[in-house]
């Protein structure tokens, strides 16, 4: 749920075009005296829950890991290794089978059926569920003895399922982007579809019209209007995808054998199961090189485009 | 009919409906698979809440004997680990509405200021707010956690009520902000030159007129805070202030975890969130994409 409604955050933020053209006489042509007053006091609430729960602790964090040491220590650690092996494959493959997914899907939910639209309904429940008690059950689902998946397999096609978070590192985190995928793609498909829906119709009818069917229409018309949504709905699902921890936290719990640990994770159990947290600290900021240009690049695409819907 | 129109639409037509039958029934298999794909982590949940005690080592794929006995444990806290269920449900929803009100409060009255009153700077408080929306709060926990101890909040609801409020109230602010320009401001100045003060247009026009941007943002602030785990994990230690998803957690790492009752306590738990969602979701993206198309 963190995170939600991005493409409306998107849109939601201060475009320069469109501030000129707000009224510039509001409250009398600039603040005054206790009207000054009156709007640094209704803004004070939000510096103060900035400064001490957001400024204060970043600060703090980027103290707890300044020494250098800590990250020649996790550089050296081959559980560390692994776990950057895993958080990019993680960010690669579920990101992008996530986004991709939703774009196509975001298109069959276009069509006017009422099953199409029942089933949208019960598509979002994934979303709608909370994460906990969702991968609880997957981790429960995946067993190798007693699992809901393979009894299913047995049953139905005789096969004996492996263990799906036991035996193999590769099993254990495909496991964990599938449930990623399961329970995020809905909520981009959303998104895309009301970028989708927003397209006027009879710019679809002109391309008929000229021709402009079926995949040539989707190359032609639908992703370039959808391009620039679908960027930025692919960078921010990167930066939340890489604070994930839920998923990897429940499905798997890293293992086996702290296998499939991502950043995230690890993390937290450099802080608190190993009870260091400046290497768990530094841990999380060895994320810092591949987010900070993220960030950059996704603060200035919201800021300077509006997001065409 | 058609053979009187043309030759070429005789030959044509039957293989245009071949095509469009051939079309809806992809349509209806790329249905079918996205229902099972969708289902079978629910479907997981609700079995094993059906088998009775006992009976999750079988190799079942459909409740043989459903019994709703594990929600009667659930409800009537049978279980040494149930025992304060409805306490930690209490404390689940006690943050889930705190952090809704706040978040409402807080953010409201910021993008007041800033869209509507137009504050000097207010620009920077706007990307503060952006800047703390693509922080994920995973990456905060550690520090977030040893501030929380110089605060005094340490197995507090309060602190997961700020943790929750913080991660909110950005997205609270640009929705607000958003959806502001709807309204003209021409109100505002005409209760301005009627002798309002800023609080009275605050709490006399702009709250009223956003009521639809604040449902959404509260349904949104109620569902991160139930979505929530990693916080509550570190922050609250103790059988009495847990939250029902560390309670959860903590049957996860018990030797022997009653799987019926876990599941039967995530449904329990699932049920709020998911009646909220449906009930507002019209509301959600109807307020929302208004601003969203306007923007």
């Amino acid at each position: 749920m963190y995170g939600a409604q991005v493409l409306r955050t998107a849109k939601a933020l201060p475009d320069r075009a469109l501030r000129r053209a707000w009224p510039r006489r509001v409250w009398h042509g600039g603040l005054h005296g206790s009207e000054f007053t009156w709007a640094v006091a209704f803004v004070i609430p939000y510096v103060a829950v900035f400064l001490a729960f957001v400024a204060y602790p970043v600060v703090y964090g980027l103290w707890l890991g300044h020494d250098p040491e800590l990250y020649s220590e996790l550089l050296a650690d081959p559980i560390y290794q692994r776990t950057v092996v895993n958080t990019v494959l993680y960010l690669v493959i579920a990101v992008n089978l996530k986004m991709f997914g939703a774009l196509l899907l975001s298109g069959f939910f276009m069509r006017r059926r009422w099953w199409v639209k029942a089933l949208l309904l019960v598509y979002v429940l994934p979303w709608a569920v909370p994460a906990l008690p969702s991968f609880i059950s997957i981790h429960w689902m995946l067993n190798g003895q007693w699992g809901f998946l393979n009894n299913l397999l047995w049953d139905v096609f005789g096969v004996d399922g492996p263990g799906w978070l036991e035996t193999s590192r590769w099993l254990a985190l495909g496991s964990v982007i599938a449930s990623h995928i399961w329970k995020w793609m809905p909520f981009w498909t959303v998104i895309l579809l009301a970028g989708r829906m927003a397209v006027p119709q009879e710019l679809y009818e002109a391309a008929e019209v000229d021709g402009a069917t079926g995949l040539r229409g989707f190359a032609h018309v639908t992703f370039p209007l959808l391009a620039n949504l679908y960027l930025i709905c692919t960078l921010l699902s990167t930066i939340f995808t890489l604070g994930d921890f839920n998923t990897v936290y429940f499905v798997s719990g890293g293992g086996p054998a702290l296998s499939t640990h991502v950043l995230a994770t690890l993390g937290i159990r450099d802080a608190f199961d190993v009870a260091r947290p400046e290497l768990g600290v530094a841990a999380v900021m060895s994320a810092l090189p591949l987010m900070i240009p993220l960030v950059i690049l996704l603060m200035r695409k919201l800021r300077t485009t509006e997001v065409q819907l | 009919m058609s053979a009187a129109l043309s030759d070429g639409r005789v030959v044509k037509r039957p293989r245009y409906r071949l095509r469009r039958n051939l079309r809806e029934g992809g349509a209806l298999a790329l249905g079918l698979v996205v229902l099972i794909w969708t289902l079978t982590p629910i479907y997981n949940m609700v079995l094993v809440a059906l088998e009775p005690h006992g009976d999750v080592f079988t190799n079942d794929i459909w409740p043989a004997t459903p019994s709703l006995e594990s929600f009667w444990i659930v409800v009537t806290q049978g279980y040494w680990y149930l025992e304060y269920f409805w306490h930690q449900f209490g404390n689940s929803l006690y943050i889930g509405v705190l952090t809704v009100v706040l978040t409402l409060l807080i953010g409201s009255l910021a993008s007041f200021s800033i869209g509507r009153m137009r504050l000097r700077h207010g620009w920077l408080v706007s990307n503060a707010a952006l800047l703390t929306y693509v922080i994920p709060a995973s990456f905060l926990a550690i520090p977030f956690y040893r501030i929380m101890q110089k605060y005094g909040l340490s197995n507090n609801l309060w602190s997961i009520i700020a943790a929750e409020v913080t991660f909110a109230t950005p997205y609270a602010i640009f929705i607000f902000q958003q959806y502001a320009r709807s309204i003209p401001i021409e109100l505002d100045e005409a209760a301005r030159i009627d002798g309002a003060s800023p609080l009275q247009v605050y709490i006399r026009i702009y709250l009223p007129l956003m009521a639809p941007a604040l449902v959404a943002v509260g349904t949104y602030a109620l569902l991160l805070a139930w979505n929530e785990y990693l916080y509550q994990f570190l922050l609250l230690h103790s059988t009495q202030s847990m939250t029902v998803p560390v309670a959860l957690a903590q049957f996860l790492n018990s030797d022997e975890a009653p799987w019926n009752y876990m599941m039967a306590t995530a449904i329990v738990y699932a049920v709020p969130p998911v009646a909220i969602y449906y009930a507002f979701r019209r509301r959600m993206t109807a307020g929302l994409t208004m601003g969203g198309v306007k923007g």
